[in-house]
């Protein structure tokens, strides 16, 4: 049974009238900020990573290094205009202990900037823009998600084991799939690819008829994409109905059938894709997860949810050793650093640059679902390029 | 009377702000402050001389984005310098974009600064050159210190809102007045009403300037988002809410969106359809808007 | 660009054009007729969208989906005319533009609160689930050429109604002078309820039809909305003949654009806007009357 948001909101907003002083008696609320989408086109993927850190917390008997969680929460509904504003709401106003989320990139970028400089502890839990743990990294900020690289660089090998050694390349045209197909590129090169064609599609345009005529003119060896959400949707759907499902192999990130294979049906048969995660993954956290998810919230849980139930799992540990201080600060960052769990995606550990470090799986969609052939890539890293941690 | 104490009884609040050094409330009445600024130049155009356009947006982010450009590329950091470049870029922009946008009228102007602002949205949105949809830092703000932006946004304020009030008193403003009114008869009493309209468009462009380049400075931080129809149209709300053609109105509108989104999300999950409610209300049975209220409400 | 592959994309750009076309007419009509600029016409795309994903996944049947549907948003039509825009008729543009926006954020919460904001798929009826072959690797599905084929006769029945009938006469008084008609005892509320009824009929059934290709999800009205405005203001305010032209104009730039200039592809459909209301003010087959 899930808390109600309302409730804890309209608590939220009164204590953070009080002074703190007044809350002597016992230690004092752990307060997390989420700064996810609630309304708009990612609204279920901030409702999913929420939900999977409640339920973490209620697992933790609701408390993360003794002190009893707090949860506060703006809609950033996936503006990066308001951003600013938003991430000021969390920090300033509502001082937040530590700062959570986003899902949009652009929104990120935002809160990188202001994060930076006011030195709060933050864990991004799903948008993957490069620069997070790259040029912008700092000490106190970590990912429990995946970069963009990590999803698309072990498919480049995929190819290239198949013998599919020309391929083309279609985008949307904005940070994620520029990274994605920068980080392909590099895998592919490696190996002997070459690239025929890169269709860069404007974000978040959602008419590919044109490009797919293109893509079947040029007749490559596969075709690599990157999409999300309904864009994805559609596109596997157009893709098959232009009648090139069976004649050029589809691969992509798994943000190309995460969350829409119910919608994509049949279309998405047999389309191979690489992520960090998949609901069929066999292990016995997963299983625990997916199933306590679903009791809880009567959905079912996909890798935006992961993230979420992993950032809370990571806290409980750090928090743990450090007493619940977030006030000491160089013991909290280096308790996270050292932190290792079993998550529901595998064995899950930060790299240097506070990026996760996991196994990038090969999926293939089977009768409707995901089914895991197995590691792309052991314990991927990403490359952090640019970053320069001072400790 | 009534006008200039709430007005004076503003001003003496926010500026008492400052003392307070709050972190969270200078940033929140900053960004406030901004929006102001946007509202009242709109008001000249929707207000005055009722010219509805969606291209405000764009004149604020393009000035936002100059600031950026002028800073991370050539090195120009001192608001002597950028402030005046950045407010004649967008003056610039809004003379070009005005003068075609005011070969069509009505319905057609609108949809034309609509166009224009959409275009602009896709120039920088699509170029990763000039920082994509991720947008851009602004490396070297002109003023680094958050009292100090709020100090100079204060007074950019009330210094736009006493420059388009003695515009408006002068006989330029009763010109524009009258092309509201019934812009024919205007023609035919001898006005070049277009020409009338255009520095209308351009002084409001400017201003939007001001409000971008402020905004820059206030956060670090650009992005296209700023730059689409969906800000303009939430200027247009503050100007509604306030009271079209009163200048200080929308001030308050703008004002009191914020405060409304601000407070609206812990009411609610679905605060989005409580602003809906307010506008579908005001448009209704608020024509005048807050003032309006404060002059007594007669009908449409 | 070898021939083959040109003619692939003009067959794809004009089946584009002609469900923007569908989207458009209504609003089109509304806007010449009544003089309403109404914002919320992209929530009534999306509207028919969730209403056939919805209908059909309970049904089995987009068919029946779409026969229970489209009256559904007549009917949705005739509350909000009653209930809002008829009282916008003597308002100006800003009051216009404003409530109908207001309409949309409240559209929006509706239907995450009654549907979700999750991404549904809608399958085509067993019976258009096949493809025919168009030139070598490509193939193009039954549905889309049903589409394209519905949106046609659409357009040639709107065009009989307006032109032959006694009803599309009112229509065209209508939409040059409304005082006229109802001094000449015509019951012009009668006349734009039916309009504006039928009007986001029109933008419901172009969701349903978009449905199979497009997905369901929140926002996707958005997008809709704008291309419709172009196409609408391309064409003329009010003109069906216009609206049709305009949006085969959309629909060709925007698929044309995308293969040949990439980069520049978003914005080319606002560029082709602007350029055609420099050159002719009024849109392409514009004659609206001053003060619209």
């Amino acid at each position: 049974m899930t808390l109600s948001r309302r409730a804890l909101l309209g608590a939220a907003a009164c204590s953070s009238l009080l002074p703190r002083r007044l809350f002597a008696a016992g230690p004092a609320k752990l307060r997390i900020g989420l700064l996810l989408p609630y309304s708009g086109t990612y609204a279920a993927l901030g409702h999913n990573i929420t939900d999977a850190m409640k339920l973490a917390a209620t697992e933790h008997g609701g408390k993360l290094g003794g002190r009893e969680v707090e949860w506060v929460a703006v809609d950033d509904e996936s503006d990066p205009a308001k951003a600013p504003a938003n991430v000021n709401k969390l920090i300033a106003g509502e001082k937040v202990d530590i700062l959570t989320g986003p899902v949009h990139s652009g929104v990120a970028m935002a809160m990188m900037q202001i994060v930076r400089q006011e030195e709060v502890l933050t864990i991004v839990t799903n948008a993957g823009a490069q620069a997070v743990t790259g040029a912008l990294c700092a000490p106190h900020v970590f990912r429990t998600s995946f970069s963009n690289w990590q999803t698309s660089y072990p498919c480049a090998d995929v190819l290239l084991k198949a013998g599919q050694k020309k391929a083309v390349l279609m985008f949307w045209n904005y940070s994620f799939g520029q990274e994605s197909m920068a980080a392909f590129k590099e895998g592919y090169a490696k190996g002997g690819g070459t690239i025929v064609k890169e269709i860069a599609v404007p974000f978040p345009s959602t008419e590919f008829q044109a490009n797919l005529s293109e893509i079947a003119s040029l007749k490559p060896d596969a075709v690599f994409v990157f999409f999300a959400g309904a864009g994805a949707a559609k596109f596997v759907k157009d893709y098959a109905a232009a009648g090139l499902k069976e004649k050029v192999p589809l691969y992509g990130s798994g943000f190309l059938t995460e969350g829409v294979l119910g919608a994509q049906g049949a279309a998405a048969e047999g389309i191979k894709t690489t992520l960090h995660y998949a609901d069929g993954l066999d292990n016995a956290a997963n299983k625990k997860f997916r199933a306590a998810f679903k009791k809880t919230t009567g959905r079912d849980a996909d890798v935006y949810a992961v993230a979420g139930y992993d950032t809370v799992n990571v806290l409980a540990q750090a928090l743990q050793k450090v007493k619940g201080d977030t006030g000491a600060r160089k013991e909290l960052i280096a308790a996270l650093e050292s932190t290792r769990i079993d998550s529901p995606r595998g064995p899950f550990r930060f790299s240097k640059a506070h990026n996760p470090i996991q196994d990038i799986y090969l999926r293939q969609v089977k009768g409707g679902q995901e089914a895991v052939l197995g590691v792309a890539m052991k314990d991927a890293e990403d490359p952090a390029a640019g970053c320069k941690m001072e400790k | 009377m009534r006008r200039q104490v709430l007005l004076l009884a503003a001003a003496v609040a926010l500026a008492a702000v400052a003392f307070s050094g709050d972190r969270f409330w200078l940033q929140f009445l900053g960004k406030a402050m901004i929006g102001c600024i946007l509202a009242i130049g709109l008001d000249l155009l929707v207000g005055f001389t009722g010219m509805v356009s969606l291209a405000h947006s764009a004149f604020f982010g393009l000035a936002a984005y100059a600031l950026a450009l002028l800073t991370n590329r050539l090195g120009l950091v001192s608001p002597l310098v950028t402030l005046p470049l950045c407010i004649a870029f967008a003056a610039a922009a809004a003379l070009v974009i005005g003068w075609l946008s005011l070969r069509a009228t009505g319905v057609y102007f609108i949809m034309v600064t609509l166009a224009f602002t959409q275009m602009l949205f896709f120039l920088f949105n699509d170029s990763p050159a000039l920082g994509g949809s991720d947008g851009l830092y602004v490396q070297a703000r002109p003023v680094n210190s958050r009292l100090a932006a709020y100090v100079v946004i204060w007074v950019a304020l009330i210094a736009v809102y006493l420059l388009l009030s003695r515009v408006l008193r002068a006989p330029y403003g009763r010109v524009l007045e009258g092309i509201r009114g019934n812009e024919q008869r205007m023609r035919s009493l001898g006005y070049p009403t277009r020409r009338y309209k255009l520095v209308a468009f351009v002084i409001a462009g400017a201003t939007a300037g001001v409000a971008g380049y402020l905004d820059a400075t206030l956060y670090g931080f650009v992005n296209p988002a700023q730059l689409g129809w969906r800000q303009s149209g939430l200027i247009l709300v503050t100007v509604l809410l306030g009271g079209k053609g009163t200048l200080y109105g929308p001030a308050f509108g703008a004002l009191l969106l914020a405060f409304i989104e601000h407070y609206g999300e812990q009411v609610t999950e679905h605060w989005n359809a409580l602003i809906a409610a307010l506008v579908i209300a005001v448009v209704l049975f608020l024509p005048r808007g807050l003032a309006g209220l404060l002059h007594g409400n007669p009908r449409g | 660009m070898s021939l083959s592959l040109f003619l692939v994309q003009l067959v794809n750009g004009v089946e584009y054009g002609l469900l923007l076309f569908l989207v458009a007419s209504g609003l089109t009509l509304v806007f010449g007729v009544l003089g309403v600029l109404n914002f919320a016409h992209g929530s009534f795309y999306m509207l028919g969208a969730y209403l056939a994903w919805w209908l059909s996944a309970r049904t089995g049947s987009l068919l029946l989906g779409v026969l229970i549907g489209v009256p559904a948003m007549v009917l949705i039509g005739l509350v909000v005319e009653r209930l809002a825009i008829a009282r916008l008729y003597s308002r100006d543009h800003l009051s216009q533009v404003l409530l109908t926006y207001g309409l949309v954020l409240l559209f929006n919460e509706l239907q995450s609160v009654l549907w979700g904001n999750d991404v549904h798929g809608v399958n085509t009826p067993a019976a258009l689930s096949w493809t025919m072959r168009l030139g070598e690797t490509q193939t193009w599905p039954a549905w889309r050429a049903f589409t394209s084929f519905a949106c046609i006769c659409i357009a040639i029945a709107m065009r009989q109604v307006v032109l032959k009938t006694r009803f599309g006469m009112r229509v065209r008084a209508g939409a040059s002078n409304a005082e006229m008609v109802e001094a000449l005892g015509i019951d012009v509320r009668r006349l734009f309820s039916t309009l504006f009824a039928a009007g986001t009929a029109l933008a419901g059934l172009a969701g349903m039809l978009a449905a199979p290709l497009t997905t369901v999800y929140p926002g996707m009205g958005e997008n809709v909305l704008i291309l419709s405005f172009v196409v609408v203001v391309i064409g003329g305010i009010g003109s069906i003949k216009g609206a049709f032209f305009g949006a085969l104009l959309v629909g060709l730039a925007d698929t044309f654009g995308k293969v040949l200039l990439p980069g520049f592809a978003s914005a080319m459909v606002y560029a082709v806007m602007a350029a055609i209301l420099l050159w002719r003010p009024r849109g392409l087959l514009g004659a609206a009357a001053e003060g619209r």
